[in-house]
């Protein structure tokens, strides 16, 4: 095994800790090759400790390590802040758990629940590895939580450390007690089974029949908890939905379930009949398997970030020339903080000091990093991109330019409303069907016979309970979210899918949405270069640190790097410098060519070159769409009305249009806000809306759209507020989502059909007033099984030919 | 026949028995992670497996 190992390293240079390829075989211990220092680190930690096995369980483990410095978790020395994050203590003992999202091999299992070796202080630690957690206790005399996070951060697993996903346990405790409700109603279901053969079988004996009438009571005594206990949600949301005059779904069913267990209780007391307990407990029992198996959840997502998980939860303050930390929530106006590099401005404010680019990408679609000047304002959100800079903030974190987005009333979405799905619709009218019917029949019989009318009106009741009806929907719509779960498009729930299916237009955010994050592509336009002027280009760039530059730097392949002199750089406008005797210029039009009328004063998408004051060309820089961009437009231009919101300038907009067909409308320089009004104008409309973005400036588009998708490079990174993410790589399948919620809610009709086929057969029975407890007892088990069945066969038949299987 | 009685009585008991054995399960949390203690039972031979097999690998 681990010869094997040695031999694919030495092939492909691989990094012994992460996998990754490495660039050369310099950075090594002994055969074992590493990416970089931050890997190697990590490996010397481990071997010190002993603990190697972390590399024999799973094959280069590792996280690697993006960058080397040392985050400061002061912080958490900050005893009010520690004692929201963790869970108990005592004084001595505590217990937190946090959430690790690099978790994604056993070996991370492994060695997280191994930190004890490396700090005795640790008590115990235990990881889930389906929700990325890990729960560790300490002991408070040995060791400080931020001990803790400084050892997991030194080993590739820094924690996500925030207040707001405390929240997640409750729904936790909800699942749980369906596991309880399930078992309950399995239990009875089976054991009242058993108790009602003698009636399945027609056994009539002197003495089984005294059995018989002992079983009843049995089956009265096990039937109780389920009709109290299982059934009880079905009654509260039948009284919750009737008291807002919404005849749903849990209507009907609990009006079955009801006149089950009263005639049941009526027959048993009178001596007339053994009753429907069998039938009542098994449909109780299928309900709430239904309900487990549509309540799949990704437990390691989250769907309801909002900026508070994406800002750090402290930020480094300058106070009397000396660095501290403060937690982001008591920042005040005018507090001095110090941004190092990749850390994020936590409120709007002033730039006093250092070189600022900030990347805006994620919070306003702007694709390339700003440079400021002191004095300039700096919004909050944006990224720091170089050295540390110093800023003065100048309004509250909550009242900033972006965070107040969150103030708009897109954001206080009620709970989960359902209302509109397709199977409450239905309901409404065969509740009505049901009871008219049942009323009639009743009728019918009450002049010839009162017992006779009393037995067709309760059976009616009893067999139109819509169990198939109400098991459809959670068995489509469950396959459904699994099938797009394994394509990487994780949804919320599966009311997402249903509206999903209905939707008549698609926004598109551009930045990070249609184009690859992070991969911008640099062309050059004009006059050949000869390969001495781009030595001396490659010279020139060298010097600045401007994210434009890198990337005209990594455009040419020249290996001599020439001396330059008189360097000079324009924050914001340009660089030049005399190399060689020939003076070369380059930056924005109105730096290199004194175009004083140009419109382009800052650096924009265009570079500008010029060697001894003659203009040669420009560096173009482009964002690189997505591969199957192409694609995955055409086959949605015919079927939905399209629009591109960008936070940018609309130098894109020549290229967009090769992508997008002329009717598509493009609107740039969109504010947060702006495209929030946009979608809901849209659905003023009367169009449904799926937004497709990824940062938080698209944050309150997706909240006010019908379903909202936020697209992730990676699942685990931060991701706004939405009803679904959407792995990037999955992002061509765009369509075939689409179209298969359709399919799911057309498999969801027929299974209604089905449904009703054998609410008919039973009605036939029921009106006459024949219906004997075993044909209840074989027909709704029947009906229920046939529904679970087709859609299951039908979901996944489908998805194979729709190539998501 | 009166044993019947009694053997349902028994019965009874032993599948209530069986339900507060589920429901302990439930409470108990073995139903929240259902995946990681599947991973983590292989680990105990690999621990002890560690004393020996990095030192032979450096040397």
């Amino acid at each position: 095994m681990l010869l094997e190992t040695k031999k694919v390293i030495k092939e492909k240079l691989i990094c012994y800790h992460c996998g990754e390829d490495c660039p050369d075989d310099e950075i090594a211990i002994g055969e074992k090759l590493f990416c970089c220092n931050g890997c190697k680190t990590v490996y010397e930690l481990l071997d010190a400790n002993d603990l190697c096995t972390y590399y024999t369980i799973d094959e280069a483990p590792g996280v690697k390590q993006k960058n080397d410095i040392k985050k400061n978790f002061d912080f958490l020395d900050d005893t009010e802040l520690k004692e929201r994050l963790i869970d108990f203590t005592d004084g001595k003992i505590t217990t937190i758990t946090f959430s690790i999202p690099q978790t994604h091999c056993s070996s991370c299992i492994w060695i997280l629940e191994n930190l004890s070796k490396m700090n005795p202080g640790v008590i115990h630690s235990e990881a889930n590895f389906l929700k990325k957690i890990v729960s560790i206790k300490f002991d408070e005399n040995e060791t400080t939580l931020k001990q803790i996070v400084e050892l997991l951060d030194s080993i590739g697993y820094e924690p996500d450390l925030n207040l707001a996903e405390k929240e997640k346990e409750k729904s936790a405790i909800i699942n749980k007690k369906l596991w309880y409700k399930l078992g309950v109603a399995g239990f009875a279901a089976g054991n009242i089974m058993l108790f009602s053969f003698p009636e399945y079988l027609s056994i009539n004996d002197l003495d089984i029949d005294n059995l018989k009438s002992a079983f009843s009571y049995l089956n009265i005594l096990f039937a109780l908890p389920v009709f109290f206990y299982s059934a009880s949600e079905y009654f509260i949301s039948a009284y919750k939905g009737l008291k807002k005059k919404i005849v749903n779904v849990d209507v009907p069913i609990s009006i079955g379930v009801i006149v089950l267990f009263l005639r049941s209780l009526y027959e048993i007391f009178t001596q007339t009949g053994v009753g429907y307990l069998d039938s009542m407990t098994a449909l109780v029992f299928f309900l709430i398997v239904g309900r487990m198996f549509q309540n799949k959840t990704y437990a390691a997502l989250n769907f309801d970030r909002n900026y508070k998980s994406y800002f750090p939860i402290a930020v480094t303050i300058l106070k009397n020339k000396i660095e501290t930390t403060k937690p982001v929530e008591k920042l005040n106006v005018g507090d001095r903080i110090i941004i190092k590099n990749a850390e994020l401005i936590p409120a709007d404010s002033i730039l006093i000091n250092g070189s600022a680019f900030i990347d805006y990408s994620f919070v306003t679609g702007e694709s390339n990093p700003i440079e400021k000047e002191n004095g300039d304002m700096i919004y909050a959100g944006g990224r720091q991109v170089g050295g540390a800079i110093e800023v003065e903030t100048i309004k509250e974190v909550s009242q900033s330019y972006l965070t107040q987005l969150w103030n708009s009333k897109a954001f206080d979405k009620d709970e989960e409303s359902n209302i509109d799905a397709f199977v409450n619709v239905v309901s409404k009218y065969f509740t009505f069907v049901i009871i008219v019917i049942a009323t009639v029949a009743g009728l019918y019989w009450f002049s010839t016979d009162t017992k006779l009318a009393f037995n067709a009106f309760t059976a009616v009741l009893i067999i139109a309970c819509p169990c198939a009806l109400a098991l459809s929907t959670p068995f489509t719509l469950g396959n459904t979210l699994r099938i797009f779960g394994k394509n990487k498009f994780y949804v919320k729930s599966t009311h997402v899918i249903e509206k999903l299916a209905s939707i008549s237009s698609i926004v598109f955010d551009k930045t990070g949405t249609l184009t690859e994050t992070g991969s911008a592509t640099v062309n050059y336009e004009g006059d050949e270069l000869t390969e001495k002027e781009k030595q001396l280009i490659k010279s020139l760039v060298r010097n600045s640190s401007h994210p434009l530059s890198k990337n005209i730097y990594n455009l040419f392949d020249v290996k001599e790097i020439t001396t330059i002199e008189n360097y000079e750089e324009k924050a914001g406008l340009g660089i030049k410098a005399i190399i060689d005797g020939t003076q070369i210029q380059i930056g924005s039009k109105v730096y290199v060519n004194k175009d004083e009328e140009s419109d382009e004063i800052n650096l924009s998408t265009k570079v500008y070159l010029s060697i001894n004051n003659v203009q040669k060309g420009f560096f173009k820089v482009n964002n690189t769409y997505r591969p199957e961009l192409k694609k995955v437009i055409t086959s949605l231009t015919n079927y939905y009305k399209l629009s591109i919101l960008s936070g940018d300038n609309n130098s894109e907009q020549k290229q967009l249009t090769n992508y997008f067909p002329e009717k598509t409308k493009m609107l740039f320089k969109q504010t947060p806000y702006n495209k929030l009004t946009y979608v809901e104008n849209l659905k003023k409309e009367n169009e449904k809306v799926l937004m497709i973005g990824d940062g938080l400036n698209d944050a309150g588009a997706l909240s006010a759209s019908n379903v909202g998708i936020s697209i992730a490079e990676d699942v685990n990174n931060f991701s706004p507020a939405c009803d679904g993410i959407l792995y990037a790589n999955s992002f061509q399948y765009l369509n075939n989502f689409i179209n298969f919620s359709r399919i799911s809610r057309k498999i969801i009709l027929i299974s209604f059909v089905i449904s009703f086929i054998y609410n008919i057969i039973g009605l036939s029975f029921a009106v006459q007033g024949t219906l004997s407890p075993v044909i209840s007892a074989i027909l709704m088990p029947l009906s229920s099984i046939s529904v679970v069945v087709f859609t299951t066969l039908a979901t996944n038949i489908f998805a194979k030919k729709k190539g998501l299987l | 026949m009166s044993v019947i009685f009694l053997l349902i009585a028994f019965s009874s008991f032993v599948a209530i028995m069986f339900l507060a054995a589920y429901l302990w399960a439930v409470k108990s949390g073995q139903y929240d992670d259902n995946y990681t203690p599947s991973v983590r039972i292989l680990f105990d031979n690999e621990l002890v497996k560690k004393k020996t097999e990095p030192e032979k690998n450096k040397k």
